[in-house]
């Protein structure tokens, strides 16, 4: 059995998006800055991608900047805020504890810049609350960033409302979608919001594009120096097959949330019901206000990482927050944003799906999850301590 | 995966002297469970020679990996020999490790060598590192 389950990691490419950019690597290779008839029919698919897209999220064509994905994305969105708001003498920027690492390494490099960060704490739960946002707000404040759905646990942000509080106090409200989209309903005008970051990769489009919608008015820095490409603020060719990709997977993807949500909120609630039988064990985040295709577990006594390859033999493909797995001494900055101490932190395995999951997949899953758990918690001296009552329990 | 020597996966899949020893004469345990790895080694010693070496370990697969490796090493071993044992020796058993999984090697040689000085002061033998003196085998 080959079971894909890491899809906040990235996702199997869709056959519409495939198709959709196969002309562009092939007939048709112009440069749509080029005058002639080659680089105007680039030109065009360009401009038209550009009006599918914004078409999924609500915003004007103009309002959308291609770049090379999520990370660029959130990177060109902090600076641009940061630099129009110390234009008007702001310096403050609100985020949350838990962002991904591509939010909070960038306003690393702002705190260095003379720029106060608020990281806002994020409970149990992985919910930070409207009341906070609006509380964290200053005078100088420039920036709030907040994503929309966590890529570890899946727990949705109450983006609208925090976007509401923004509008009201006149601050930048930018969010990372880059989880969220292609599961969640996305309308930057409704949702009040200002910057917005998507990759494509994550909604079964290629891998090396993304978006960065920026409301109009909202002066952009650009990032890459060069021709006037993206109306200035992004310089280099533009990525026409990774675009056109794109474009066709947020189609495809936004036609059929509705259904694919359902389902797969389904196998979810399935697949967190089988794991919750093993004993200390424990959900990770919020049940209710959850991507429809992330499960999230802590495991006491074990590891992350051993668990990962166990489950990569019997075929099973998934991801943890082990510090092993983090590349870092330590485990997950996300389960402990939300509480975990690092002992439980490094047992965490995170599973996610897709609509070609089945739900015999997701049984055959359960039970080879059980069985490493098992299997591990029998070969581990913490987990003897813990059934000796020589430790106590963490997970109940 | 190509993460891991062959080697590692072999030992991770099938780690060799797995469990506890009731009645061993040294034991040794070494990490923490805040850092993600805990070694626990049991060695039985009869007549200065290790005659059998069990573990238990919390982590990562290159941790089970050099914690089987090690005792693999040790067996049958005089006790000088056990001590003599390097996380150089470990790695070069396991065809390599990762760069960042070095010190599962390194915790695997001093499980080993906290559960010799385990024996060594039950048994009233001086011990050291360098310069063991034990029973004449």
């Amino acid at each position: 059995m080959n079971i894909y389950l890491d899809n906040a990691a990235t996702t199997k490419m869709s056959r519409t998006a495939i198709d959709a950019m196969l002309p562009y690597m092939d007939a048709v290779y112009g440069n749509p800055s080029s005058l002639h008839s080659a680089g105007q029919t680039a030109a065009e698919a360009l401009t038209r991608a550009r009006q599918q897209i914004s078409h999924c999220i609500g915003a004007s064509p103009e309002e959308i900047i291609f770049t090379s994905g999520g990370s660029e994305a959130d990177n060109q969105a902090i600076i641009s805020a940061a630099q129009i708001g110390r234009k008007k003498g702001k310096s403050h920027i609100v985020s949350t504890a838990f962002e991904h690492h591509a939010v909070l390494h960038t306003l690393k490099k702002m705190e260095k810049e003379g720029f106060e960060i608020t990281l806002l704490d994020v409970h149990e739960n992985g919910v930070v609350l409207p009341d906070q946002v609006e509380a964290a707000i200053r005078d100088d404040t420039c920036l709030v960033t907040v994503m929309y759905a966590n890529n570890e646990i899946g727990t949705i942000q109450p983006i609208e409302e925090i976007g509401r509080i923004c509008r009201a106090r006149n601050v930048l409200f930018h969010t990372d979608a880059v989880q969220a989209a292609g599961q969640l309903e996305i309308n930057v005008k409704e949702q009040n919001i200002d910057m917005l970051s998507l990759a494509a990769h994550k909604f079964h489009g290629p891998k090396g594009i993304g978006i960065l919608y920026a409301k109009k008015g909202a002066a952009l820095t650009p990032l890459i120096q060069g021709g006037a490409q993206e109306r200035g603020r992004r310089a280099g060719t533009e990525n026409i097959p990774g675009i056109m990709g794109m474009a066709a997977a947020l189609e495809e993807a936004c036609a059929h949330m509705g259904d694919n949500s359902r389902r797969l909120r389904v196998l979810r609630d399935q697949l967190i019901a089988g794991l919750t039988h093993i004993p200390h064990s424990i959900l990770n985040g919020d049940a209710e206000k959850r991507l429809p295709n992330n499960v999230n577990f802590c495991f006491e006594g074990i590891e992350g990482e051993s668990l990962l390859l166990l489950l990569d033999d019997k075929g099973i493909c998934a991801s943890s927050g082990s510090a092993c797995t983090s590349g870092s001494l330590d485990p997950s900055h996300v389960l402990l944003a939300i509480g975990r101490v690092h002992d439980v932190a490094h047992g965490s395995l995170r599973l996610t799906l897709s609509a070609e999951n089945t739900e015999e997949q997701i049984t055959y899953t359960i039970k080879a999850v059980k069985e490493a758990v098992e299997y591990l918690r029998s070969i581990s001296p913490v987990w003897r301590d813990l059934v000796s009552g020589k430790r106590d329990f963490i997970i109940k | 995966m190509a993460l891991y020597s062959e080697k590692v996966m072999d030992h991770f899949r099938n780690p060799r002297n797995v469990g506890i020893i009731e009645d061993a004469d040294g034991i040794g345990e070494v990490g923490n469970a805040k850092c993600g790895d805990i070694m626990k080694i049991y060695l039985k010693i009869e007549n200065d020679i290790i005659v059998d070496a069990k573990f238990e370990t919390f982590g990562c697969a290159s941790a089970i990996a050099s914690s089987s490796m090690a005792t693999e090493l040790i067996k049958g071993k005089p006790v000088s020999e056990a001590l003599a044992l390097t996380n150089q020796a470990v790695v070069q058993a396991l065809d390599g490790l990762p760069a960042p999984k070095i010190h599962c090697s390194v915790l695997a040689e001093e499980a080993i060598k906290k559960a010799l000085q385990d024996y060594c002061e039950k048994n009233g033998v001086e011990y050291s590192h360098n310069s063991y003196e034990g029973q004449p085998s």
